[in-house]
Order: structure tokens, then sequence, then C-alpha cells
């Protein structure tokens, strides 16, 4: 009876504790070192002037917009606010499943004054879209495994050339980028990619140039493969994230380098998904605005090697927080590593990519 | 005279007839047994047979066309694609009509990003004039409104696939899922590079063969080892066999990345002791060699389970006999106890069979390209594409082909012959 009475007494508070917590906020993001640079960043600091904010964090932005589709169809959004690459942005907004934003009275402004629109730019690629950092895919080489009397690579192309520099390579299992690269190594202008990409043509020149490596290649599908496949001397050459390269040259020590030339621009942010309660939205809000102002997206670079999305927040950036070193020669932002680089058209892919994808993983699988 | 109604009509011993009181009875007991399944019962609907339907509905609903834009798809019903030439001005003014409330409804976008798997580029075409609409005269003329918002308006196949989309249902996923299309002039398969789906479930099949052979060659004289040895080392043995059944997924997977990957163990030994070359180095992984090797040790103790269970019941007695009566070793296994093991072999053949023909997460890490399933394309089309009604015709289809196997098998070996102990 006792036993009872303590059990249910517990159950009770359990669920008064549970509503009284309406403070919650479910922060979605990818996990490791990325999540913790987010958490060092934007919500240490937020919950330290709002003792009363419990943030939950979900490592489930690999899965972001089937989820958030799953959750909208059954009427139950238990997200607050939802890290996505730029792409997967347009996806979701299109789908009316993250809503739509002003950057201007829902983004805080420059210091200087300068509003959120312009200090953004670019960077505003759809109408739900919350700029953070600008990522790239880039290429990493095992130092160690360059042959005798050759130069390093310092571009992208140079993974088409199995001549001056064998081995296997790794390339991400999907068209994205690869294209672009193909393209662009075989001549093609940059500005002519896109449009040479929407013939049939350009796309079999695509997969031919593709072809001269494809027995050499392994492609990944998950960001930390490419780096374990160089950590380990499985390959000489593989695209991978400039974040990841980082930590495992400056944080593991390994022998490995990067070629930065045509590095492959891309954007992360969040978005807010569509149909939120007004007390939590006004919440969410709250903390997007504080989470997204200059000072907290250049902070963010201390911690990881992604540059920030608003252009007042460069100079901003210091140094490592923990490895002391500094950290704007390795943002792919950095003139030095930014001499040629490639911008992803996210709009164009939210058109061609099921079309590509098709003819890509077909040619894959041949 | 009163006896023989009695006689006829037996009662209880309160009136009541006895066949009602019986039926009764019969009814309650049906019920109490009802209730005690109940649980179990609610929990199959619910987590088995409703997902189930829900993806067939899927495969096949396609509201999201008339729903979005009624007026449009009722006037286009008069026009002839085969004309070769755009719908006339009453089918641009129904568009401007569906796409104003669409676009204040939010849900233009939503069309076109459905309307993009049929045709790439209409999704941009749906968020761009999505964008001009507010500012369209309302007067008209409509058509030279929505041709200066995008050239593409004026594009037949464009109206095409609007006028084709219109039905509230579509066999146009599973058409996709046998890389097959409709064209105007009928159904037909799409062009060579861009079939996939067949050669992927051809493929699922061949190699889910595969698996489910080299793991009845393994896992046969294992399940006879357990099932003859002294009890004491089989124990141990069947430890061994449980041991990685226990083990995560995800740990053996990526064991096997480490053991078969060209700088890894296997290689290295080999390389070692000088078998191959450092230059020449096995590809084990990555390919289909790496999804056969892995599923197989995954597969194996449910081959090895069933087969052991069945052998337990196998008489020694029956080989003695047919040894006592001059049968050598090997007739004595072939003709005596081989045939008592084949229901095991059933039982573990399917179970392994069924269950690779749906594995995704092994292939999908140590398959590269050459080694990976349909499901892994299933997977790709919930999460990043979102087309689900492809991924549901695709899964549709696997389930079809579960059960066509099974029905084949049922027709040559006979279900009464597969047993799990």
């Amino acid at each position: 009876m006792k036993l009872k009475t303590v059990i249910l007494a517990g159950t009770a508070l359990a669920f008064a504790g549970h509503t009284a917590l309406a403070a919650d906020m479910t922060l979605v993001s990818w996990g490791g070192a990325y999540q913790a640079s987010q958490k060092n960043a934007y919500t240490d600091p937020y919950v330290a002037q709002n003792p009363d904010v419990t943030v939950i964090w979900d490592e489930s932005s690999p899965e972001a917009v089937a989820k958030l589709r799953a959750m909208n169809e059954a009427g139950n959004i238990t997200w607050d606010l939802v890290d996505v690459e730029a792409a997967d942005s347009i996806r979701l907004c299109d789908e009316g499943l993250a809503m739509e934003i002003d950057p201007d009275t829902d983004l805080a402004d420059a210091p200087d004054g300068t509003k959120a629109s312009e200090d953004f730019g670019d960077m505003l690629v759809s109408e739900c879209f919350i700029p953070q950092i600008v990522f790239s895919t880039t290429f990493g080489y095992r130092t160690d495994m360059v042959p005798d009397g050759v130069e390093p690579p310092t571009s992208a192309c140079d993974v088409f050339d199995l001549e001056k520099y064998p081995g296997k390579r790794a390339l991400n299992k999907q068209p994205i980028a690869n294209m672009e690269w193909a393209l662009l190594c075989d001549g093609v202008a940059y500005e002519d990619v896109y449009t040479t990409l929407e013939t049939e043509e350009g796309v079999a020149r695509a997969l031919a140039k593709l072809d001269t490596i494809k027995d050499e290649t392994i492609w990944w599908s998950a960001s930390a493969e490419p780096v374990q496949l160089l950590a380990d001397g499985e390959i000489f050459m593989g695209s991978a994230y400039n974040g990841r390269l980082f930590s495992l040259i400056e944080e593991q020590k390994q022998p490995v380098g990067m070629a930065w030339d045509w590095q492959m621009f891309d954007l992360d942010g969040w978005v807010i998904p569509a149909g939120l309660p007004e007390d939590r939205l006004e919440a969410v809000k709250k903390f997007v605005h504080f989470a997204t102002d200059t000072q907290r997206l250049a902070d963010q670079a201390k911690y990881i090697s992604y540059g920030p999305a608003r252009k007042s927040s460069a100079p901003l950036v210091g140094k490592h927080a923990t490895l002391g070193i500094d950290m704007a020669p390795h943002m792919p932002t950095d003139p030095n590593n930014a001499k040629n680089t490639f911008v992803n058209n996210y709009n164009w892919w939210a058109d061609y990519r099921d079309d590509l994808d098709a003819q890509f993983q077909a040619w894959l699988a041949k | 005279m009163s006896n023989t109604a009695n006689a006829e009509m037996l009662t209880t011993q309160d009136g009541k007839p006895l066949k009602a009181a019986l039926s009764r009875a019969l009814f309650r007991e049906k019920m109490r047994s009802l209730m005690l399944i109940a649980p179990l019962l609610i929990f199959v609907l619910l987590t088995f047979v409703a997902p189930i339907v829900d993806m067939l509905w899927r495969s096949v609903e396609n509201k999201i066309v008339s729903d979005t834009l009624p007026e449009t798809v009722v006037v286009l019903q008069e026009w002839d694609p085969a004309t070769g030439e755009a719908p006339d001005e009453a089918a641009y003014e129904a568009l401007y009509n569906d796409l104003k409330i669409a676009v204040a409804e939010k849900t233009h976008t939503r069309l076109g990003s459905r309307l993009n798997y049929e045709k790439s580029g209409i999704s941009s075409l749906f968020r761009k004039t999505g964008r001009r609409i507010k500012r369209m005269d309302e007067a008209g003329p409509f058509k030279e409104q929505f041709l200066e918002a995008d050239g593409k308006w004026g594009d037949v196949e464009v109206w095409q696939v609007l006028k084709q989309l219109s039905p509230r249902f579509t066999g146009g996923y599973f058409l996709n899922a046998v890389d097959a299309e409709q064209t105007p002039e009928g159904i037909q398969m799409k062009p060579d590079e861009d079939r996939i789906y067949l050669f992927l479930f051809g493929r699922t099949l061949f190699l889910s063969i595969m698996i489910t052979i080299s793991c009845l060659l393994l896992g046969y004289p294992i399940a006879f080892l357990l099932a003859s040895l002294p009890l004491r080392s089989s124990n141990l043995l069947m430890i061994l066999v449980l041991l990685p059944f226990w083990t995560s997924l995800l740990v053996r997977t990526s064991a096997w990345k480490v053991l078969l990957q060209q700088q890894g163990v296997i290689n290295d030994f080999l390389v070692w002791i000088g078998l191959i070359s450092d230059a020449n180095r096995l590809v084990m992984i990555n390919n289909q060699t790496g999804t056969i090797i892995a599923m197989t040790h995954i597969l194996l103790p449910f081959m090895i389970l069933p087969l052991y269970s069945v052998m337990k019941t196998i008489s020694p007695s029956y080989v003695r006999a047919a040894k006592s009566l001059g049968a050598n070793d090997w007739i004595a296994f072939w003709r005596v106890y081989f045939p008592q093991s084949v229901p095991g072999i059933g039982a573990g053949a399917v179970l392994v069979f069924i269950l690779s023909i749906g594995y995704y997460i092994t292939p999908e890490l140590v398959g590269g390209t050459s080694g990976i399933f349909i499901s892994n394309r299933i997977a790709y089309h919930i999460s990043s594409s979102l087309n689900w009604g492809l991924a549901a015709a695709l899964g549709t289809l696997l389930l079809v082909a579960v059960l066509v196997l099974f029905v084949v098998y049922d027709k040559i070996v006979g279900i009464d012959n597969v047993k799990l102990g």
C-alpha cells in the first residue's frame, strides 16, 4: 500500500514536472563536434541569461526532412528548431514544413546597424532559411602517399589525374558536387556548368569524366567515412567536409593535407518547423534572434573551422578555444583557400536533383 | 403429448433450450479467448497491418493535383495533348484562379515538388510563378501573363504532366518502380541510362540467394555438430553461436570493415605471409563480396538455430539402423539423416532469405555501389528525396515478390515441411 502511494506520487510528480517545464526547447542538429560548437557558442550563453529555459538536443538532422514531414502528417510537432543544409531548407520550405521568416524583424541587426537581410546577403537562399555557417566540401590527401618528386595536389581537379596521383579516391555517393567538378575539370567554364548539366550531352559528359576514376573510387554516404578512409590510408585522396578534415589534421595530427582549389561552398542553418503553437514559437524566435547575432556566429568559429554566415562576423573570428591556433587560415572563406570556389546552386538542384539522381545511381550501379 | 414435445426439444434444468444455452456458453468462451488475445490483436493491427495498408495506399494515391488545382483539372479534360499545342486561355484563367488560392495557402510549392518527380524543372516553375501571381492583372489576358512569368507555361509537356496526373489515383509510381513511364504513345520503358530499379530488384534477389546458400553451407555442419556432440561441448559451441547473435549489428558490421579493407587485418596478414604482394591487395569490401560476407555472418544464427532444433529431434537410432543394414557413412547420412533434416533447411532458408531481401544497414555500410539492395533506394526515397509514393511502390513490389516466392516455395517444398523445432 505504501509502495503504491509512493509510486503514484512519483508518477504524478513526473507529470507535473513535465508540464511545468513549458520552457523546454528541442533543438535538432548533427551531433559531434558541430553540435558541441553550437552548444558552446549559442545555447550555453543563452541558458546562462535565461535560466528558466531547458535545451534538449536531438541528433536527427540527417533524417530531419523525412521526420518533419511525418510529424506534420501526424499533427504533432515536437521540435522547435532544426539545423539543416541549404538544399534541405528549400525542400522543407516548398513542402510547407518550415516556417517563412522575415530576416529584418526576426534576426538581429549587425552592431553597426546594417540590416540582417543585407548582412546575410546571398546566404538567405530560401524564405525559411536562417543561415549559420559556410562550410565546404573539399579534398584531403595523404601527404605520405604523394609520389616522390611530384607536387602535392592543390585542386579538386587533381582527383581526376590518376597518372600523377595514383591510388584510391573517395567521393560522395550522390550527384551534387561530383557532377559539377567533373564538368569543371573537363574544361567547362564555371558559369556554364549548370546550363551544361541541363542537357543530356552535359550529363553524359560529366559521367564520362567520372568514369575515368570510377574503378578507383570508394563512394561514401556518411560524412565520417572519407575521414576514416584517409586516416586508415585506404585512399590517397577524398572529398570531405572541411571541418572534419580540420579535426583530422589539427586535432588528430594525421599526415593529411588539403587541396582547397574549387572547394564546393555550402550553407547550413536553422529552420523553424511550421505549425508551432504560439508560446513555443515566441520562445524559439527569441532564441534565434540571440543565436544568430554577429558575436554568436563569430564565437562558433572558435570551436570548429566553419565560416560565419554574416559578413559582420568575419573580422571577429579569433583563435581555437582549446588548441589556441588562429582559426582564420582554416576557414573555407579565407582568401588563401578561396582563390577558386564553387558556389552550389541550390535552386537548380531543387529542380534537377530527382532526375540527375536517378541517372547517377543507375550509372553507379552499372 | 407433452412428453414427446419435451423429448424433441431438449432443455436445461431451468427450462431453456439446450441448443441456445450451448451456443451462449460457446459464445461467452469465444469472447473470453478473444479478450485474452485482444492486446496482441490490436498490437498487430496497429503496428503491422495498418502501416502496410497505408503503404499500399500511398503508392497509388494522388489527390494533391486535383485538390490544389480543382478548376484547371476540369478545364484540362477538354484539352488534347496530341494537338501539340498548349491549351487555350480558359485553362490559363483556371490556373490563375487555382494558383491564387494555392499561393495564399502555400500549397503550390508542395504540388510543384510532386510534379517535379515526373518532369524536372516544374518545382522552380511553381515557386517562380507563385511569387509573380500577386502582381498579375486580374482582368487577363492570362496566357500572355503566364508566358511572361515563365516561358515554360507554353510547353506542352508541362500541361501534359498536369493532365496526366489529374486523376485522384495514379499508376505512375508503380510504372516508375519498374523503370517504365507514361508517354503520349502509351507506356514505355525508360531510356537505358535511367533504368535502375528492375536491375536492383534482380541484384537483391541474386545476393539474397547467395547469402542463403552460404549460410546453409556454413550452418549445416555446425548445426550437425551441435546436435550430435555431448551436451557439455555442444553447450559451449552454442554459446559461440549465440554470442555474435547478441552483439550489436553495427559493431559486427564495422568489425568486418576493419578486417576486410585493403589496409585491413586480412590483407596485412596475406601480405605478411607473402601470399599476395603489397601492390595487389585484395578488394573484399565496398562491393558484393563485402555484402555477402558480412550478411552471411550476421544471418548465420537464423540458419543454425532452426536446423539445430530439427536435428535434435532426429533419433540417432535411424542412422545406426541404416548402418546395421549395410549402408556406409555417406549413404546413411544422405538417404536417412538428410531427408529428416529438410524441414529445418526449409525453415532456415526461408528465414534467412526473407530477412536478407529487406536488409538495409549492412549493405549500406559495406556494399559500396555494387553490393547495395533495393531497400537502400527505398530508404533514400523515404529520407532524402521525400518521394514517399515511389518508396511505397517499391516496398509493395518487394512485398509481392516475397509473397510470390513464398507461394512458389510452398508449391515445390510444401510449407508443412517447415519446422522450427
